[in-house]
C-alpha cells in the first residue's frame, strides 16, 4: 500500500464554480503509490455480504434515506432506440421524480427533490437540454466510444469536446480495457489525463468496466491510476458488461478513494452503475458509503447511482411507507 | 425524528426486530421453566427457581428450575433407560430423527434467533445469520454421520450416557456441537445449558418433543455449577463433554480422573491474530472486527492478541481506530448494530477490572468517542497498544471486546509471540503470500488456523484446542471420535495377557571360557547418548527364579528433566517427511532383525519364556515396526467439505514431546508397540520401559544408535515406573503422556495431567494382548499420537 507522502503539488487551476468541492486535479503518475496493493477477494466479499446485514433503516429513516437516494440517481437512458420523445420524458421525470402529494405526506413538499443528473448518449444531449427547459440539472453524456472504448484516443477526445460543446456538464468516459489488462498503467494515466483535459469544466466520471477486469487487485490499481489522472468520479461499469456494479467491487474502489483522499486531500466521487434496480439495493450502497467513506460522501457531488429503473421501485416504497399498502408502478408517472 | 431532519443528517435510527414470538414462547411456559427429563417437563425436586434476564435491558425473562441431585439422578437414569432402545433402532432411524431436528430448527429459525438474542444480549444479526444457520447445519451434517455409523465406522460403538455442559456465549450452537455428534453415534445424553442462557435449550427440548424423539434420549436440566458437578460425578455417565473456562476444565479433568469416563474439553484461549506487512490491511480491519467484536468478544477463540509487523503497525492501528468509531452498540434486537450487551453484570465487572489493570500496568488504552447505552450491561470496543507480552491483558483471557496489540519484527518472532501462551485454541494469520501463510500455519500451536479469515466454522470441520485450551475436537470426523469407542475395547482384560512361563529354566548359562566376565553397565539413554544416572544408584533385576540377571540405572527426576530437554532440542525428527521417517523405521526393523537371536535370548533370560515364544515376540516386534513404517506416509489428513469457498485442511500434527510409560508385560513388544507409533507421528518421546524387565529396551539403545534415529527422538529412562510417571505427568514441558499400567497409576496420570492439560491416554488397568494385532497396533495409536489442526484457506483471485 502507498507510503504516506506529502501531498503532491496541485496544478494551478480554479475549482469549477458549480461545485463547492475542490475538484480532483490529479497528481503526477507514481506507480509506487499502488504497486503494493493486494486485495483479498474472499475477505472483501465477506465484508460485502455482511455489510447490508449489519445495518438497517426502517420507517421514517428508510423514507428519508430513499428520498436521499433519489438525489444520487443519474437517471439514465442509453439505448439504440432513444428518441427526443423518451429523452424529454426522462428529463421531466428527473426534475420531479416523486409525486408532489407523496412529498407533502412525507413533510418534504417544500424540498427541491430531483435526481442527480440525466445521463444520455452524445446524440441526445441537445434533446436533454431542451427537455430540461432551463431546469437546473447536470447532463451527463457517455463518451469515448462508449461502451467498449474501441476507438482511437484522438476520436475519444473529439467526442468529449463535442459533448461538452453540446451542453453536457458531466462526461462518463470508458477506459481502454487493453491498457488495464496489459497493466500499462502509464498508458492508462496518459489516456485518462488527456480526457480530463478535454473535459475542461465538465466533471469526468471514469468507467473502469470492472466486469472485464480479472482481479480486485487490478480494479484497485486501475482506480488509483484513474484518480491520479484527475477523474472526478470513478465508476464501476457501463451497464453493458455481463457483470456490472457489485458491492464487493464497489468496496474495493471506495477503499481506494479513501486512501487517495488521505494521501492527497482530494475527494473523488463514486458511481456504481448497472443492475441497481431495487430500493433495498440502493440502501446497501448508501450503507457502504456511509460506513467506508463517511457522511461527507453522501452528497450528489461525490456519489451517484447509474440507474434507469431504480427510481420506480423507490417511488413504490415511499408510497407504501405513507399508506401502508403495497403500491403499483402505474400509480407513478413514468419517465 | 422528522424525515427532513434524517434527510439532512442521514442518521441511523432504531430498526428493531420484534420480540413478540419469543415472548409468546415465554408466556406459553408461564415464564417458568421446568426440567426436561425422560420426555416430560418435571418441576425441580428442590422447588427452587432462579431468574434469567435480558442483559441488554436487565428485564427478567422468566425463571429456570434448579436441578439438584435427585433431578440429575433422574435425568441420568432416563438416559440410561433409553440407551438400549436408541441403539436397537439402528443407524437409519437415528438419522431420520436427526434430520427432523435439523428441519425443525430451520423451520423455527427466527424464533430461536430472537430468543437467543434476548437471552444472551448478542445482536440479532449474529443469531440470525451465524448461530442458528450453523446449528441447523450441524444437525444436517450429523444426520449424515448417524446414517453412516454402522457402515463407515463399524469398528466403533457408542460410549453410552453422555453428560454435556455448555457455556453461555453461543448457547444453542454449543448445544448442537454437543448433541448432534452424541446422538449420531448412538449415545443418549443429559445436557446442562449455562445458567445465564438456558432458554433456547428449552425450546430445543420442545422440538425434541414435537418430532417424537424417544423419551430419555435427550434430557435437558438447568442449574448452575453445582448441577454441572453432579452430572460430572455421576457414576452412570460414561463421557463428559464440556465447553467453558480452563479453570473449570481442570476441575472436571481431576474429578473424572481414574473413572474411565471419556472427556472432551473445549476451554479458554488468547488467540493470536497475526498481520504480516503484505496483508490486505482494509480486509484485516474487518477481520479484527470479526475476531474480537463478534459476540462482544465473548468468544473462546476470539483473536484477542493482535500481532502486527512493525512496518505496518501504526497504519493498521489508525485504520482500526477509525473503524471502531463506526461500530454501533445497542439493544440486541436492533438490526442496525454491531455489538450487543455483555451477558451478565459479573462478566462486565471482570472486563472492566481487567481493562483497568491494563491501564494501571502502563498499556495504552483507546476507546471510541461515542457512549454506550446506559440501561443494559454494555462495554465499548477497546484497543490496547504499547502492550508487552508480560502485561496481564496480554496473558489473561478477558472474554470481552478488548483487543491487545503487539508488534513483531520478523516471521520467526511472530511465531514466538503467537506461541507465547498457555492456550492454543485458534489463530488467524493475514498475508497475501501463500508461501508465508503455509509456512507459518504449521508452526502455530493451535487447533485452528484461519488464513485471511477468522471465526469461521462449519460442521464438517473440527474445532478444538492445543495446550490448556483443552482436548478433543468438535465437528468433522475428528469430532466423532469423542462420542464413540473402538469395539475391541471390550476384549481388554483386567489381568495382563502373558505367555506361558516354563517352570524349568529356559536360558542357557553363558560360559565364560574360564575368563572373568566383563561387567556391563546399563546407563540411561537420552539426547542420543548413554548417560549415567544423576543419583548414582542402580537397581538389581531378577529373573522369575529370583536370580539377579543384571542391574539398570535408577532414574530420578533430574534424569527426566535432562531427557525432556534433550527431546525438545531435537527439532529434526518432527520436521521430516513421512517417507523419511519410514526409512528410519525400516532401518530399525532391519537392525533388530540382525540381532534377532540376541533379543530373543534376552527375553528368555528375563521372563523364562520358551525360545520359540521369544522368537515370536521379536518377529512380531519387527512386523509392528513395519506396520508403522508403512503408515508413516499414509496416516495423513483430509480436506473437508465445508460450506465456504476455501480449502479446509485437517492435518494430523505431532503432539510434541510425549512420555511413554510401557506395559510391564512383553518387554520388547510392549516397548515397540507404544514407542514406535508415537515416533511415527513425529513426536519425540521419553520412555519408561518395563520396570521388571527393562533389558530389551536398554539393549535397544544400540539399535537406535545404528539406525539413523536423530538424537533426542527416543529417550529411555529406567527405574521405578510409578515414581518416574509422576514426574513426567507433572512436567509442564511434556505435551502428552501414555500410560500402560495399573488402575491407580492411570488415575494419577489423569489427575496430574490436568495442570498443563497434557494429552493423556491411559489404560485404567485394562490390558491389551500385545500379541494380537487388533489390540496391539493400528490407527487408534496414531490418533492418540497426533492432534488435528484445521487450517482454513479461502481462495479467490
Amino acid at each position: 500500500m502507498a507510503k504516506t507522502k506529502k501531498r503532491p503539488a496541485r496544478p494551478t487551476q480554479k475549482p469549477t464554480p458549480a461545485s463547492h468541492l475542490q475538484r480532483n486535479d490529479g497528481i503526477p503518475f507514481d506507480a509506487n503509490l499502488f504497486k503494493g496493493i493486494h486485495v483479498n477477494r474472499s475477505a472483501v466479499e465477506r465484508r460485502g455480504a455482511t455489510l447490508g446485514k449489519r445495518r438497517s433503516v426502517k420507517k421514517q429513516w428508510q423514507a428519508a434515506w430513499l428520498l436521499k437516494a433519489i438525489g444520487f440517481i443519474d437517471l439514465t437512458t442509453l439505448a439504440g432506440d432513444d428518441t427526443p420523445g423518451n429523452v424529454h420524458r426522462l428529463c421531466a421525470k428527473a426534475l420531479s421524480p416523486v409525486r408532489q402529494d407523496l412529498l407533502d405526506a412525507l413533510g418534504m413538499g417544500k424540498e427541491k427533490i430531483t435526481t442527480g443528473a440525466v445521463c444520455v448518449y452524445h446524440n441526445m444531449i441537445k434533446d436533454a437540454v431542451k427537455g430540461l427547459q432551463g431546469g437546473k440539472m447536470p447532463i451527463a453524456a457517455v463518451s469515448t466510444g462508449f461502451p467498449a472504448g474501441q476507438i482511437p484516443l484522438k476520436e475519444k477526445l473529439q467526442q468529449i469536446e463535442l459533448s461538452v460543446a453540446a451542453g453536457a456538464t458531466e462526461i462518463d468516459i470508458v477506459v481502454s480495457r487493453k491498457l488495464v489488462l496489459q497493466s500499462d498503467w502509464k498508458g492508462l494515466y496518459k489516456e485518462v489525463a488527456a480526457c480530463r483535459k478535454a473535459c475542461g469544466d465538465a466533471h469526468m466520471k471514469t468507467i473502469l468496466a470492472t466486469g472485464e477486469i480479472p482481479t480486485y487487485t487490478k480494479v484497485a490499481k486501475a482506480s488509483w491510476v484513474c484518480m491520479m489522472a484527475g477523474s472526478d468520479f470513478i465508476k464501476t461499469s457501463t451497464g453493458k458488461e455481463s457483470v456490472n456494479a457489485t458491492i464487493p467491487v464497489s468496496l474495493v474502489m471506495i477503499r481506494a478513494i479513501r486512501e487517495y483522499h488521505q494521501l492527497t486531500g482530494y475527494k473523488v466521487g463514486f458511481k456504481p452503475a448497472g443492475g441497481i434496480r431495487t430500493a433495498k439495493q440502493s440502501l446497501n450502497w448508501l450503507f457502504l458509503i456511509k460506513e467506508e467513506l463517511g457522511d461527507e460522501w453522501l452528497n450528489p457531488e461525490l456519489f451517484r447511482f447509474g440507474a434507469s429503473s431504480l427510481l420506480g421501485d423507490i417511488e413504490r416504497q415511499l408510497e407504501h411507507f405513507i399508506t401502508g399498502r403495497y403500491s403499483a408502478s402505474y400509480r407513478h408517472p413514468m419517465a | 425524528m422528522k424525515i427532513k431532519e434524517i434527510y439532512d443528517t442521514m442518521a441511523y435510527g432504531p430498526a428493531p426486530e420484534s420480540a413478540a414470538p419469543a415472548i409468546e414462547f415465554l408466556e406459553a411456559h408461564k415464564r417458568t421453566f421446568k426440567l426436561f427429563i425422560n420426555g416430560k417437563w418435571k418441576a425441580p425436586t428442590s422447588k427452587k427457581y432462579f431468574d434469567t434476564i435480558n442483559p441488554a435491558t436487565k428485564e427478567k425473562l422468566g425463571v429456570l428450575a434448579e436441578a439438584n441431585e435427585k433431578d440429575v439422578n433422574a435425568a441420568v437414569a432416563a438416559a440410561n433407560k433409553a440407551l438400549p432402545k436408541w441403539i436397537e433402532i439402528g443407524a437409519h432411524q437415528r438419522a431420520r430423527y436427526m434430520y427432523a431436528l435439523a428441519r425443525q430448527i430451520q423451520k423455527h429459525s427466527r424464533l430461536f434467533a430472537v430468543l437467543e438474542s434476548i437471552d444472551n444480549g448478542k445482536p440479532i444479526r449474529e443469531t440470525r445469520d451465524i448461530d442458528i444457520p450453523l446449528v441447523a447445519r450441524h444437525f444436517y451434517h450429523h444426520a449424515g454421520w448417524a446414517q453412516l455409523r454402522d457402515t463407515d465406522l463399524k469398528e466403533y460403538k457408542e460410549v453410552g450416557v453422555v453428560g454435556q455442559i455448555i457455556p453461555w456465549n453461543f448457547p444453542l450452537l454449543m448445544l448442537s456441537w454437543k448433541i448432534a455428534p452424541a446422538l449420531a453415534m448412538g449415545n443418549t445424553l443429559v445436557l446442562k445449558p449455562a445458567e445465564y442462557t438456558s432458554l433456547t435449550a428449552l425450546l430445543f427440548a420442545e422440538i425434541c418433543e414435537q418430532i417424537g424423539l424417544p423419551d430419555g434420549v435427550v434430557n435437558i436440566i438447568t442449574g448452575d455449577g453445582k448441577t454441572g458437578a453432579l452430572l460430572v460425578n455421576h457414576p452412570d455417565v460414561q463421557k463428559i463433554a464440556f465447553t467453558g473456562s480452563t479453570g473449570v476444565g481442570k476441575i472436571i479433568q481431576r474429578a473424572i480422573a481414574g473413572t474411565g469416563k471419556k472427556v472432551s474439553l473445549e476451554l479458554g484461549g488468547k488467540s493470536p491474530f497475526i498481520v504480516f506487512e503484505d496483508a490486505d490491511l482494509d480486509s484485516v480491519v474487518e477481520g479484527v472486527v470479526n475476531a474480537i467484536w463478534f459476540n462482544q468478544g465473548q468468544v473462546c477463540c476470539a483473536g484477542s492478541r493482535l500481532l502486527v509487523q512493525e512496518s505496518v503497525a501504526e497504519k493498521l492501528y489508525k485504520k482500526i481506530r477509525a473503524r471502531m468509531e463506526k461500530l454501533r452498540i445497542g439493544d440486541s434486537l436492533d438490526k442496525c448494530i454491531d455489538m450487543g450487551a455483555i451477558v451478565d453484570k459479573s462478566q462486565l465487572k471482570v472486563i472492566t477490572d481487567l481493562v483497568q489493570q491494563g491501564v494501571d500496568e502502563g498499556s495504552k488504552m483507546w476507546q471510541p468517542s461515542w457512549a454506550c447505552p446506559k440501561e443494559g450491561y454494555f462495554y465499548p470496543p477497546t484497543l490496547f497498544t504499547n502492550v508487552s507480552p508480560s502485561a496481564t491483558v496480554a496473558q489473561e483471557e478477558i472474554f470481552g471486546p478488548v483487543l491487545v496489540a503487539m508488534t513483531f519484527r520478523s516471521h520467526k518472532e511472530a511465531v514466538k509471540l503467537a506461541n507465547n501462551t498457555r492456550y492454543g485454541l485458534a489463530s488467524s494469520l493475514w498475508t497475501e503470500n501463500i508461501n508465508l501463510a503455509l509456512d507459518i500455519a504449521p508452526q502455530i500451536k493451535a487447533g485452528t488456523v484461519w488464513i485471511n479469515c477468522t471465526n469461521v466454522f462449519d460442521a464438517a470441520s473440527g474445532f478444538g484446542g492445543y495446550r490448556e485450551s483443552g482436548f478433543g475436537r468438535e465437528g468433522g470426523i475428528e469430532g466423532l471420535h469423542e462420542y464413540m469407542k473402538p469395539r475391541i475395547e471390550s476384549e481388554f482384560s483386567d489381568k495382563p495377557f502373558t505367555k506361558k512361563v516354563s517352570d524349568k529354566p529356559q536360558a542357557k548359562k553363558n560360559g565364560t571360557n574360564g575368563q572373568v566376565g566383563i561387567d556391563r553397565t546399563v546407563k540411561m539413554y537420552y539426547g542420543g547418548k548413554q548417560a549415567r544416572p544423576d543419583g548414582g544408584y542402580s537397581t538389581k533385576i531378577y529373573n522369575p527364579f529370583g536370580e539377579c540377571i543384571g542391574e539398570v540405572s535408577k532414574g530420578n527426576r533430574k534424569d527426566l528433566r535432562n531427557a525432556v530437554e534433550a527431546a525438545h532440542k531435537n527439532g529434526s525428527w518432527g520436521g521430516k517427511t513421512g517417507h523419511s521417517r519410514a526409512q528410519v523405521l525400516y532401518y530399525l526393523a532391519e537392525n533388530l532383525m540382525i540381532r534377532r537371536e540376541e533379543f530373543a535370548d534376552r527375553l528368555v533370560q528375563m521372563t523364562n519364556q520358551t525360545k520359540a515364544d521369544a522368537y515370536q515376540e521379536v518377529d512380531l516386534s519387527i512386523e509392528r515396526i513395519y506396520t508403522y513404517a508403512a503408515q508413516a506416509d499414509k496416516y495423513d489428513g483430509l480436506v473437508h467439505h465445508t460450506t465456504h469457498r476455501n480449502v479446509t485442511l485437517a492435518m494430523p500434527e505431532s503432539i510434541g514431546v510425549m512420555a511413554i510409560i510401557c506395559p510391564d508385560e512383553f518387554p520388547l513388544l510392549g516397548f515397540i508397540s507404544t514407542v514406535i507409533p508415537a515416533i511415527t507421528m513425529g513426536n519425540n518421546v521419553i520412555v519408561i520401559p518395563s520396570e521388571k524387565h527393562p533389558f530389551s529396551a536398554t539393549d535397544f539403545y544400540q539399535v537406535l544408535e545404528t539406525s539413523d534415529v536423530p538424537a533426542g527422538t527416543v529417550n529411555i529412562i529406567t527405574g521405578s515406573k510409578e515414581e518416574l510417571t509422576e514426574v513426567l505427568a507433572k512436567h509442564d514441558d511434556v505435551d502428552g503422556i501414555w500410560y500402560f499400567g495399573t488402575k491407580e497409576g492411570s488415575k494419577n496420570v489423569e489427575l496430574l495431567s490436568a495442570d498443563n492439560m497434557k494429552r493423556n491416554w491411559v489404560n485404567y488397568g485394562k490390558h491389551r494382548n500385545w500379541l494380537n494385532t487388533a489390540h496391539g497396533e493400528g490407527k487408534t495409536f496414531l490418533r492418540h499420537a497426533s492432534q488435528i489442526k484445521n487450517i482454513w484457506i479461502p481462495y479467490g483471485a
